[in-house]
């Protein structure tokens, strides 16, 4: 599924609104998400997952095809850890 | 880091405030989106939206893991886990975001406190 899809199957079950509506809705949830975990913040959504920044510390990597040392920066990274319903929600429907 | 953990409650009053439908809708609506994916994902389906980035279902073959505590052996029934993979430019949203380097508060623009 794909974010159009999201929007159209969120707009059929709510009739009285429009597409563009429900695209403003989703993008606003989402955007909000993205802003918070570049000011640093947690967004925890309970029966769902939890996402978060995580530190990468600067590092000495390698080239792999030429072995040759290079340094990485240190850089933060978007972490999502799925929520306990949402882990047992897969795990209880019939297995596909 | 400043630390805050933003939530269902948050979402809704973003929404409440960007998109104009009542508080009460506001909040259905987040939920409804959620639902919606997370019914998704049930079915085994990978969730991608665009500059954000997707939820991929993961099938795990049985393995054999071990009590860290005891040391002990047991087995690790096969099961079904999510992973999320960050869009490119969420990874970029969030280097650009804070601070470049360090944990000093750039302050972005932030709206009103809420």
């Amino acid at each position: 599924m794909i974010k159009s899809e999201l929007v159209q199957r969120v707009a059929a079950q709510n009739p009285h609104l429009y597409q563009r509506d429900v695209e403003n809705i989703v993008n606003a949830i989402f955007g909000e998400i993205v802003d918070a975990l570049a000011r640093g913040d947690r967004v925890e959504l309970r029966g769902f997952g939890a996402f978060s920044v995580k530190n990468r510390p600067a590092r000495t990597g390698r080239n792999p095809r030429t072995g040759a040392h290079v340094s990485v920066d240190k850089k933060h990274v978007p972490f999502f850890k799925t929520g306990k319903e949402m882990r047992e929600r897969l795990n209880t429907t019939a297995e596909a | 880091m400043s630390g805050k953990t933003v939530t269902r409650a948050d979402l809704c009053e973003v929404v409440y405030q960007k998109v104009g439908f009542s508080r009460t809708e506001s909040a259905a609506l987040v939920e409804l989106v959620l639902k919606e994916i997370t019914d998704c994902l049930e079915r085994g389906e990978t969730v991608k939206l665009s500059s954000f980035g997707s939820f991929v279902v993961r099938k795990k073959g049985q393995r054999i893991g071990r009590n860290p505590k005891t040391g002990k052996e047991v087995p690790i029934a096969p099961r079904r886990v999510m992973v999320f993979k960050p869009s490119a430019i969420l990874k970029q949203q969030i280097n650009a975001g804070p601070d470049g380097a360090g944990d000093g508060q750039a302050a972005p623009a932030s709206p009103a406190p809420r």
